[in-house]
């Protein structure tokens, strides 16, 4: 019943794709498109929120006459799919709403338009997917829709190189996922979940099955070293659908990892958990290192993207160390802390975006070092920024602290674990997510210092004015959602206890009966985090501290030059710039990680030309990974593309050598 | 929560320490502060053989006490001290590898024996098997610190070290004998590969070892 | 008789307020004992504090909204955490409500605003500081997440009064891990603090500086709020390596009065102690580099690292 309701809404957001087509260039066209679409994904965040906190019923299954005629289209909504269905359409109906304030300043909206409603629809077709085939379709539907977009402007060349280095990332990951499912399918060749989850599979056809789900799904949700496109084309984009490649469709590729891994195959090993754990890892910091080398504020949120699907990544691999060892509620635990991560990245992430999309418009910038002292100018901005900077940068009482609090009691959970390979790789794991924990604070503070905090680098950024209504209005309800999920985060976690209990078999860690007050570990556990009891003792901490200071002391202020040690400059450019603040990290870090050089070219005394700073740095996944791999492929379409240019007598060879061929392997065969 | 004897706790925690002070003298930079640093490990490490004569009830293990804390916690420092001083050796420690991913690598190498003892030995008592895999990783760090240091006085601190780690493996465990003799022993070794390495280094200095001439280089009389 | 343990709590709360720039000034005189000279009261940063909040605040032309509340956020936070760290009673009412996670995220979150003060004016020495204390701070908080790792697996639990309260049963015993914690939390502790070697408090002279740097515009109220959130996360870090490490005297839940007034008595010791300790060890080091101070980090996070790869090995270490 509900999923009747669901496939319907998507149609209706296919229809509104037409529709934006058809009405694109008049000025109606973007209120019917943005509009409908929030409409659509409200009414399915509806349907998703009803099916997860109504009673649990089993999963309904929908199979439509569409498709490969013995397969027929299968549908199917279960707690997990309402979960990611949560996620995308509270997504999808922020950046809607969003649109409509910033899609007045797209300049070519009939590239936009018809592609977003059509977007959306293949993201929440993908979590509802029930057969391969359905799934497949769904996926590549996605990810030609949001190509598109990403093209939008294409004037820019580096969008043209962005779009291609998508297609091609995006191409590898179907075809990994392809051969997934058809690892999966087995020699039967029956292509629907419920098969497959009925006949199992042998040690060595799931280990392989986790390879490719690792470089299909993974390379979709930006898992290093496959993340280079990543922040090629998530800045390229438009800002409301930056926000929802990098907020929602990242989410969709760990849908379809979590699917796979937890659900279809079964059979969990050990190892791979230490697999997942350590990609995890990995991409957590290397992610957060990158970030912090950007001066492009979109390019920064592109790459700390990166390093919250690593966090995602770590909760997942612990779940499936747990579950390949029984051990239920640390495998819930885990898994509850990587959905909440998903859930809260997904929001904040989102309200991040926003708020580069309006100093993007505000200023035409979007380079940090061309900014500065915008907290005057847009104050409403500045403030929800701050809120998305301090959720993201786990600080309590905000809701990216609560998702970390968890995932680092699943890693203390984690001594039980009996094999020798996880006693070592658990604790550097542990390290490595504390040290980007760390580095995402630093991040940020560089973000939101520079862009919003100082004097103004350049005209434009003294141009800047605040933007619309509707934009604050979403910034603002995000910003709020931030906080209440930080607040209560036993009550969302509550939403996510049926997807838990489907995949894990265990409960959701919650405080008997008070959800909305502690937020316990495991049931039993002797540690908690209550979020209500430390905002309000900050509140109370804030309002006495005031009231004292003020009876004690002065409450004159008085206005002056700033200081400066008694030599203030006049000029802005004395000020830090976004490279000079996270110089000290790139010394510490990126001699080794990077190979980060600096070059000073100074002249001559009595020369007058402007002197030079350059810092160099490489980014290894490109140079040993992508870049060789595009020249051997270059190398072998240049000799195959010899074939071309044969004469008639060879391609007549070629007809015959082939005949030949497979009449002898049918000889032999017998 | 395992409730152990003071013994156990004490031995460890001391084993610990040594381990400490390995990573301490990976983190010097400075000549005299690697030297102190090697003092301060032959000092723990003579407090860690007292302990095991005192709980093994083997008395001959304080001599063996004594001869570390002699030889190598005054003696050998306070020479190398002033042989630093003496021929104008670079007071800075040159490392091959930065000291974070020096330290990092000695992690590596902690957990690295920590995999090879303790599986291997799961049917021994736990209190061995732990020292024994602390007393492997003293070696390790002393051999990294070896490799990864150009100066020839880090290079002979760390063969020192080794030696350390040795003698507290030995220690370790009950009833191994001649350790006094084997311990007095590597100790004359160490005398003279430290004798050897400098007699090497003035001969390059002054072209020559012979006393004699190097009578000429004083100042003053010919 | 048990003392009602709200009291105990609202008394804590207030006692580590008062107590802060007491112990400031232990340090100071202390310090200025072992340099021969006399140096001030130990009463003088309260009339420091007084005088300075008594003066206007002088705010730079273009210092925003977010520069003026500020020193409020950072020592509400500070405050705030050091509530939940059991100074002369465990098991407190509130501290069921954040465990050892909060609070340095806490202490995070007050580092998170002063650094982004820093930048409010938009002057080269806030960007200094700014940078350099979220470089330390990005080696520090990893340090201390892995001690606190340490610490809750040898007491299965991450809530520092129960911690507290199980090793002051003896629980533990003299353990390695505990060892190397130890040497690690008090090298994150001077770190945080902007103690020497890492950081010089009295300096005035802006490129060694790392705190001062980013606060170097605030005056007035403001100043003396951020001065004290300074002195308070000092007592705090002192209290919290008291009570992991050195748990004796520490009353019970449902002590008496006696019992109280002695566990009182303790905790000022252990805070004296402390604070001569600290003293006596900034006046024997030098400061360091400022990239030197990335390696010690690096060290310290190492020395965590392994203290619980040690536990995660074994039981037993």
């Amino acid at each position: 019943m509900h999923l009747a309701a669901v496939l319907d809404l998507i149609l209706v957001l296919l229809a509104l794709g037409a529709a934006g087509a058809a009405t694109a260039r008049l000025a109606a066209g973007r209120i019917v498109v943005y509009g409908g679409c929030f409409a659509a994904c409200a009414a399915l965040l509806g349907l998703a929120g009803a099916a997860l906190l109504g009673p649990e019923a089993a999963p309904s299954t929908l199979s439509l006459p569409l498709g490969l005629p013995w397969l027929r289209a299968n549908f199917a909504l279960d707690s997990l799919s309402a979960v990611f269905l949560v996620v995308i359409d509270l997504g999808g109906a922020m950046a809607s709403l969003y649109g409509l304030g910033y899609g007045r300043h797209e300049h070519e909206p009939d590239r936009v338009l018809p592609f977003f409603p059509l977007f959306l629809a293949g993201m929440n077709l993908v979590v509802v997917a029930d057969d391969a085939f359905a799934f497949l379709v769904s996926w590549e539907f996605m990810s030609l829709s949001s190509w598109a977009l990403v093209l939008a402007h294409h004037r820019e060349k580096a969008t043209l190189h962005a779009g291609y280095v998508y297609l091609v990332m995006a191409s590898i990951g179907t075809v990994a996922l392809l051969l997934a499912f058809g690892v999966m399918a087995g020699p039967g060749g029956d292509y629907a979940f419920a098969a497959i989850r009925e006949h199992g599979l042998s040690a060595g056809a799931a280990s392989a099955v986790l390879v490719l789900v690792l470089v299909g799904a993974g390379s979709k949700a930006g898992l290093v070293p496959l993340h280079a496109w990543l922040p090629l084309a998530h800045p390229a984009a438009p800002s409301h659908v930056s926000a929802l490649m990098s907020g929602v469709m990242t989410k969709v590729a760990v849908y379809a990892a979590v699917r796979i891994l937890f659900d279809l195959v079964g059979g969990v090993q050990w190892w791979w958990g230490a697999i997942v754990m350590g990609l995890g890892a990995l991409t957590a910091v290397m992610g957060i290192l990158y970030a912090l080398m950007q001066h492009d504020l979109k390019r920064l949120l592109a790459y700390s993207t990166v390093e919250n699907v690593g966090i995602v990544f770590i909760g997942l691999g612990l779940t499936l160390a747990f579950q390949a060892d029984g051990l239920v509620t640390a495998a819930a635990l885990s898994l509850s802390a990587a959905l909440f991560h998903v859930f809260n990245h997904s929001v904040f992430k989102s309200l991040l975006f926003f708020g580069a999309g309006a100093v993007q418009t505000a200023t035409g910038e979007r380079d940090m070092e061309r900014l500065g002292g915008l907290i005057r100018f847009m104050p409403v901005t500045a403030l929800v920024f701050l809120v998305g900077s301090a959720s993201i940068a786990a600080l309590p009482p905000f809701n990216g602290f609560a998702s970390e609090w968890l995932v680092l009691q699943a890693i203390l959970a984690s001594p039980d674990l009996p094999q020798w390979a996880l006693k070592f790789l658990v604790p550097a794991v542990g390290a490595m997510l504390a040290l980007s924990a760390a580095l995402v604070a630093a991040c940020f503070v560089k973000a939101f210092g520079i862009t919003f905090l100082g004097r103004p680098r350049s005209k434009s950024a003294l141009q800047a004015r605040e933007t619309d209504a509707v934009s604050r209005g979403v910034m603002a309800a995000l910003a709020g959602l931030c906080l209440f999920a930080g607040v209560f985060p036993g009550v969302v976690m509550e939403g996510f206890a049926p997807a838990v209990r489907q995949l894990s078999g265990g409960a959701v860690p919650v405080s008997e009966g008070a959800q909305w007050l502690l937020l316990l570990p495991q049931a039993g556990s002797r540690s908690a985090y209550s979020g209500v009891v430390v905002f309000v003792l900050i509140l109370c901490a804030c309002a006495l501290t005031f009231f004292v200071v003020r009876a004690v002391g002065s409450s004159r202020t008085r206005r002056a030059p700033a200081w400066d040690c008694g030599f203030p400059d006049p000029s802005p450019a004395t000020q830090y710039t976004a490279d000079s603040f996270a110089e000290p990290i790139r010394r510490v870090f990126g001699t080794v990680l990077f190979d980060a050089r600096e070059s000073v070219d100074l002249p001559a005394p009595g020369d007058m030309r402007a002197a030079r700073f350059e810092v160099r740095m490489r980014d290894y996944a490109w140079d040993l990974l992508y870049e060789p791999v595009a020249v051997a492929i270059a190398y072998a379409a240049e000799r195959f593309n010899r074939v071309q240019f044969f004469s008639i007598r060879r391609y007549l060879t070629m007809v015959f050598g082939a005949l030949i061929f497979l009449l002898s392997v049918v000889a032999l065969w017998r | 929560m395992q409730q152990h004897g003071l013994a156990f706790d004490v031995a460890h925690l001391l084993a610990g320490g040594m381990l400490l002070v390995s990573f301490v003298l990976l983190y010097q930079r400075r000549m005299f502060a690697v030297l102190n640093s090697f003092a301060l490990h032959a000092i723990v490490l003579a407090l860690a053989v007292a302990w095991q004569a005192f709980v093994q009830d083997a008395p001959h293990l304080y001599i063996t006490a004594a001869i570390a804390l002699l030889f190598k916690g005054i003696i050998i420092p306070v020479a190398l001290h002033r042989i630093v001083v003496r021929l104008e050796i670079h007071r800075e420690v040159e490392t091959v590898i930065g000291v974070g991913p020096t330290m990092l690598g000695g992690i590596g190498l902690v957990a690295l024996s920590i995999l090879v003892v303790l599986p291997v030995t799961a049917s021994s008592a736990a209190f061995a098997r732990e020292d024994l895999a602390l007393a492997l990783s003293i070696v390790l760090l002393g051999l990294l610190m070896m490799i990864t240091r150009r100066n020839a006085i880090t290079q002979v601190v760390g063969f020192m070290s080794i030696e350390n780690g040795l003698i507290l493996a030995a220690t370790g465990v009950r009833g191994m004998p001649l350790v006094v003799e084997i311990s007095v022993a590597f100790s004359i070794l160490i005398a003279f590969v430290v004798f050897g390495v400098f007699f090497f280094r003035i001969r390059e200095r002054f072209d020559t070892l012979d006393v004699q001439y190097l009578g000429t280089f004083r100042g003053g009389q010919g | 008789m048990a003392v009602n343990p709200f009291v105990l709590q609202a008394g804590q709360a207030a006692l580590v307020v008062a107590l802060a720039p007491l112990l400031t000034g232990i340090v100071r005189k202390a310090k200025a004992r072992l340099l021969r000279r006399r140096g001030a009261s130990v009463f003088q940063p309260y009339r420091d504090l007084l005088r300075l909040a008594r003066k206007d605040a002088v705010l730079a032309e273009n210092a925003s909204w977010l520069f003026r509340s500020t020193p409020y956020v950072t020592f509400a936070c500070i405050w705030a955490a050091a509530v939940f760290v059991p100074t002369f009673a465990t098991r407190l009412p509130l501290s069921a409500a954040a465990d050892l996670i909060v609070i340095v995220a806490l202490l995070g979150t007050s580092r998170f605003m002063l650094a982004l003060a820093g930048l409010d004016v938009g002057t080269s020495f806030g960007g200094i500081g700014s940078s350099r204390e979220m470089m330390i701070a990005s080696l520090a908080e990893p340090a201390m997440l892995m001690i606190i790792f340490t610490l809750a697996l040898m007491a299965r639990t991450t809530d520092l009064s129960t911690i507290a309260a199980d090793f002051a049963l003896g629980h533990v015993g003299l353990r390695v891990s505990l060892g190397l914690a130890l040497v690690a939390l008090i090298m994150v502790a001077i770190a945080e603090n902007a103690r020497i070697p890492v950081d010089n408090p009295a300096t005035h002279l802006e490129l060694t500086m790392v705190h001062e740097a980013m606060v170097l515009e605030y005056s007035g109220r403001h100043l003396a709020l951020i001065e004290a959130a300074a002195s308070l996360k000092l007592l705090l870090y002192i209290s919290l390596i008291g009570c992991v490490f050195v748990p004796w005297g520490i009353a019970a839940p449902g002590a008496g009065t006696g019992a109280i007034a002695a566990s009182l008595a303790a905790f000022a010791g252990k805070v004296a102690i402390g604070a001569v300790l600290l003293a006596v060890f900034e006046t024997a080091v030098a400061k360091m580099r400022v990239f030197r101070v990335s390696e010690f980090l690096t060290g310290a996070l190492l020395l965590g690292l392994l203290a619980a790869l040690l536990l995660f090995v074994s039981r037993s270490f």
